[in-house]
């Protein structure tokens, strides 16, 4: 790895001086990003309304004096901590300094641009300050990517986003935002979609998890069933989603009309049902094809020994293959899990609720805000997911699996 | 007889699609029976055929920009030149994959509009990260002995890339690309919620009026068309695979 | 004691062992050799019943192996195969426990046996314990490997070339290992090999294996002197003969009264060693000393090589 880092060409500021200042190659790229976010985009855009168009303001606009040009200078500076090659804690630091004061000045920004008293005029971040965001969680990553921290610290870092992420929301920093504005305009309702949101995610995994991991294992062992199961779920796959999230309105429809209880548990041909029934056919080829894969690379004298060293079938199902195949498993997992969280936006085309719902509102009613207000809750939720579960599964493949002498 | 019965299926399955696209009227009685009376059992605000080519073509556009950028973008980070970027590719990569389409979708809408772009943008996103993915894992994990005897026998760097590199990559590319188009396929249906012509189309058309005929024929046609193309492309993979010796 | 009466292996219409019979005594070493695929390892799965036999009986002590249920059998019976085996998401310490854990000892009894394993074979607990597979060297994990079979303290052990990855410096060291430990714990080892050397090193008796049979089956000596094949001498070595003689006997045994001048050899060395250090250093005669350096007398170039002459009653 370190001679990667190290493989950039070092030119000198100073030709002919002894003193070289190395320049860092993907710090060049973050910086025209950032410049560019700074020069030649704006930061925040004020409308009269939610729906109509609005003026943009640049960082000097959109702030007081002393807000604007201490935020300038923070992002000059942090732009130089990219530019060179220094430690990536202080590019860490940089990056979550910026991004921080970025956050911090969006929402001061709303608060100073709307008039006094105004309650129809909206103030969202306009293409300058995703600009800048993008380029500055850039370099976060690049010196994530560098620091190489362990699983543990990975989280420690999301938690402490998520919890500053929280403070700023608690704070009402952010309530002069136009999507903190759609926000309070249906906090009930985002709630509840949010546990519909995550019901259905982690229901439908859950439930493919209980199914699948038995067929899996099932399939290992009888291999005449293993091509025919997992053609079958590869074929689901091809079906898009909103499709098969249609089609099983009807059986379920069918279901609840003709299966005693199948109402009272909820079962519907529109709504949450077809929505969990659709994410668990998906979900189910990823746990079982990757059960398959991680139990059929189980070494061949791992499994003898444990034979031969008197295990019964079940003790060497749990003790020897399902540890050893676990990292293959967790990564079928963290896929499905991502893929939910995605998938059920859709649900609400359905009926099914979640986060979709105020996607789908917000394209009807061209309210971006309204978009966002679904699509952001969504990608951090699935960027989170995805997080924990590479922390999980690289913590349990510590032990590299099926590493042998010879 | 399990040797070409597959064969025999998808040929099938090919022409009955290619039937039913020229001439869904034939087909009417077999949908009728899921449609109320009065409903229309086949798709009738556009031609099926239409919508099933604009489909394809929105696909096969998005994912055409999408081998040509995230090859050249692999090939990038392996030279020694981009190399500083590797690690961090592999990062966004990892990230890139965590957005919900239908959040790129929505958000390119601001952006670009409504209509093909935000699709395309979506499509070619989407389409972008299984192919970077395996054009990277396959450059950097060629047999060291080969690149030795590539490099000994006084290749340039661009012949290696070219004669020796590339090639032997060439069947993990294939297997991004159908990754990718297979995803592409069904992302594309999507793209209908933001006006873009596919045959998502027929599939929303269906869940606003409760039709389950279309649904199905927009469900089914794209899934065949995923089978298909999907089979297609494993055969090049083998094919390439086979004649490269390293099955 | 292990008894194996007419046992036979069919897959399918492939006999892989063919009708064996034969009987292995208690607190000895028993080599079983042949070439690949002749039935060896069908042979010693078939003890712990990891194969079932197609027919034929094997009991251990009088008792039928079908008696118990098979798993409750091998934990009795310890188990080392080639490569080793060891789980690799285990640590050393959990890998030898796992049999004990099994059958339920306590944690205390545990951790003692681990600990006297380890040191048992040159492994000092504190440091190898925690250590996982992929963190120790090649002999190390065989060591492991070997000392996880011996954790319940079984009476039997079946070794399915446990040396086949190691170099001939660990090899020697691993064997020299193995017969100390069976004279410490008094078990009755089963071991496959493709090197005659190290059955002729090994072995309280031979059974040459080809194409399912068992050729011949005794001790090394009758195998050079009396090959009852032309397979059997083929696999022993035409002009290895001499040398396999003098390798199962002792310098001790050919001592005669009498001085020699030099550095002396040890009663414990191999005659064929002693043929080795005359030879190299040009006398023809060495003296014996005990293992506490007391003399026993001579070894001559002249008796080492009466010992190594193809015997009187010997057809060939
Ligand atoms: N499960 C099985 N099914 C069918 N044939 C088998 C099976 N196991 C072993 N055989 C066959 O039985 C024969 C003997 O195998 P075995 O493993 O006992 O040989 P071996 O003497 O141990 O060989 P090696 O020295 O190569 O380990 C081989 O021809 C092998 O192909
Ligand atoms: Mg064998």
């Amino acid at each position: 790895m370190t001679e990667v880092f190290q493989a950039g060409l070092p030119f000198g500021l100073f030709p002919g001086g002894g003193l070289k200042i190395r320049f860092d190659k993907l710090g060049i790229v973050i910086a025209i990003i950032a410049a560019s976010g700074l020069v030649f985009s704006t930061f925040a855009v004020l409308k009269p309304n939610r729906i109509l168009q609005g003026q943009a303001k640049t960082i000097l606009e959109a702030l007081p004096a002393w807000a604007g040009y201490g935020l300038l200078i923070l992002l000059i500076a942090a732009i130089a901590a990219a530019l060179f090659r220094t430690s990536p804690w202080i590019k860490l630091i940089a990056a979550a300094a910026s991004l921080t004061a970025l956050a911090l000045a969006i929402g001061y920004a709303a608060g100073f641009l709307t008039p006094a008293g105004n309650t129809y005029a909206r103030v969202s971040p306009a293409s300058g300050f995703w600009i800048l965001i993008f380029a500055f969680a850039l370099l976060a990553a690049d010196a994530l990517t560098r620091l190489q921290p362990p699983p543990w610290m990975r989280v420690l870092f999301l938690c402490i986003t998520a919890i500053g992420i929280a403070a700023l929301l608690f704070s009402g920093s952010w309530n002069g935002l136009s999507i903190m504005k759609e926000y309070a305009g249906r906090a009930d309702v985002f709630w509840t979609e949010a546990g519909k949101h995550v019901t259905l995610a982690l229901g439908s995994l859950f439930a493919a998890a209980l199914v699948g991991l038995p067929l899996g294992i099932l399939c290992h062992r009888v291999s005449s069933l293993r091509a025919g199961v997992l053609n079958t779920l590869n074929l689901v796959q091809t079906i898009p989603s909103i499709a098969l999230f249609g089609i099983l309105i009807g059986p379920l429809a069918w279901v609840a009309l003709n299966v005693p209880g199948a109402a009272a548990l909820g079962i519907r041909g529109i709504g949450m049902a077809p929505a969990f029934v659709a994410l668990f056919l998906y979900s189910l080829l990823p746990i079982v094809a990757n059960t398959v894969v991680g139990l059929a690379g189980v070494p061949r004298e791992a499994n003898d020994a444990a034979r031969g060293i008197g295990m019964t079938d079940r003790q060497r199902l749990f003790q020897v293959e399902f540890p050893l195949a676990l990292p293959v498993i967790l990564t079928a997992i963290r896929i499905v899990l991502v893929q939910n969280i995605g998938m059920a936006t859709i649900a609400a085309l359905i009926g099914g609720g979640g986060f979709g719902v105020f996607v789908f509102q917000g394209i009807g009613q061209t309210a971006m805000d309204l978009v966002l207000l679904g699509a952001v809750p969504t990608v951090a939720l699935a960027f989170a997911a995805a997080v924990v579960l590479d922390a999980l599964i690289e913590m349990n493949s510590r032990v590299p699996n099926g590493v042998s002498a010879a | 007889m399990k040797a070409w019965l597959p064969t025999i299926l998808r040929g099938l399955l090919f022409v009955v699609l290619v039937a039913f696209l020229l001439s869904p009227t034939t087909f009417e009685p077999v949908l009728k029976p899921l449609v109320d009376t009065n409903a229309p059992a086949i798709y009738n605000q556009g031609s099926l055929l239409d919508l099933t080519l604009q489909h394809l073509s929105t696909v096969f556009i998005a994912t055409l920009v999408a081998i040509v950028v995230a090859i050249l973008l692999a090939i990038l980070v392996t030279r020694p030149f981009g190399a500083e970027f590797l690690p961090l590719s592999r990062s966004l990569v990892n990230i890139g994959q965590t957005f919900p389409p239908v959040a790129v979708l929505a958000l390119a809408v601001p952006a670009v509009g409504f209509g093909e772009k935000p699709t395309l943008i979506a499509l070619f996103l989407y389409g972008l990260l299984p192919i970077f993915e395996n054009t990277l894992t396959a450059l950097t994990n060629l047999p060291r002995s080969v690149m030795e005897a590539a490099r000994g026998s006084g290749m340039t760097n661009f012949q290696r890339l070219m004669k020796v590199e590339l090639p032997l990559s060439l069947p993990i590319i294939v297997a991004g690309i159908r990754l990718s188009v297979t995803i592409g396929l069904a992302t594309a249906t999507i793209g209908s919620t933001v006006a873009a012509r596919t045959l998502g189309e027929v599939i929303i058309a269906g869940l606003q009026s409760n039709n389950l005929a279309f649904i199905l024929q927009g469900g089914l046609i794209v899934g065949a068309l995923a089978v298909l193309i999907y089979d297609g492309l494993s055969a090049v993979e083998k094919m390439l695979t086979r004649r490269l010796g390293i099955a | 004691m292990i008894e194996i009466d007419a046992i036979t292996k069919r897959y399918d219409d492939n006999t892989v062992v063919d009708n064996v019979s034969m009987v292995i005594e208690p607190r000895t070493v028993t080599v079983i050799v042949g070439t690949s695929g002749s039935g060896k390892t069908t042979l010693l799965r078939m003890i712990n019943r990891l194969v079932e036999p197609t027919s034929g009986v094997i009991k251990l002590d009088g008792e039928d192996n079908r008696a118990i249920p098979g798993h409750e059998l091998r934990r009795r019976i310890g188990y080392a195969i080639q490569g080793h085996g060891l789980f690799p998401h285990r640590t050393v310490a959990q890998n030898i426990a796992t049999v004990p854990t099994l059958l339920g000892w306590e944690k205390s009894r545990i951790d003692a046996k681990v600990d006297e394993l380890l040191t048992l074979f040159q492994l000092d607990p504190k440091t190898f314990g925690p250590r996982y597979p992929h963190e120790l060297s090649g002999g190390q994990q065989q060591r492991v490997g070997v000392a996880r079979a011996l954790a319940a303290e079984p009476n039997v052990l079946l070794m399915d070339e446990p040396y086949g990855a190691l170099d001939p410096i660990i090899r020697a060291k691993a064997q020299e290992d193995l017969l100390a430990i069976q004279k410490h714990f008094g078990t009755t080892i089963v071991l496959v090999t493709h090197d005659m050397n190290e059955a002729f090193h090994l072995a309280d008796k031979i059974a040459v294996m080809d194409k399912g049979r068992v050729l011949q089956y005794g001790p090394p000596e009758e195998l050079v002197r009396a090959p009852e094949t032309p397979f059997v001498e083929t696999l022993i070595g035409d002009t290895e003969r001499p040398f396999r003689l003098l390798a199962i006997a002792k310098a001790g045994a050919a001592a005669e009264p009498g001085e020699a001048e030099g550095e002396p050899i040890r009663e414990d060395k191999t005659q064929q060693e002693a043929l080795a250090d005359l030879l190299w250093t040009g006398r023809s005669a060495l003296p014996v000393v005990s293992a506490s350096g007391a003399p026993m007398g001579r070894v001559t170039l002249d008796a080492l090589l009466k010992r190594a002459t193809r015997p009187s009653g010997s057809a060939r």
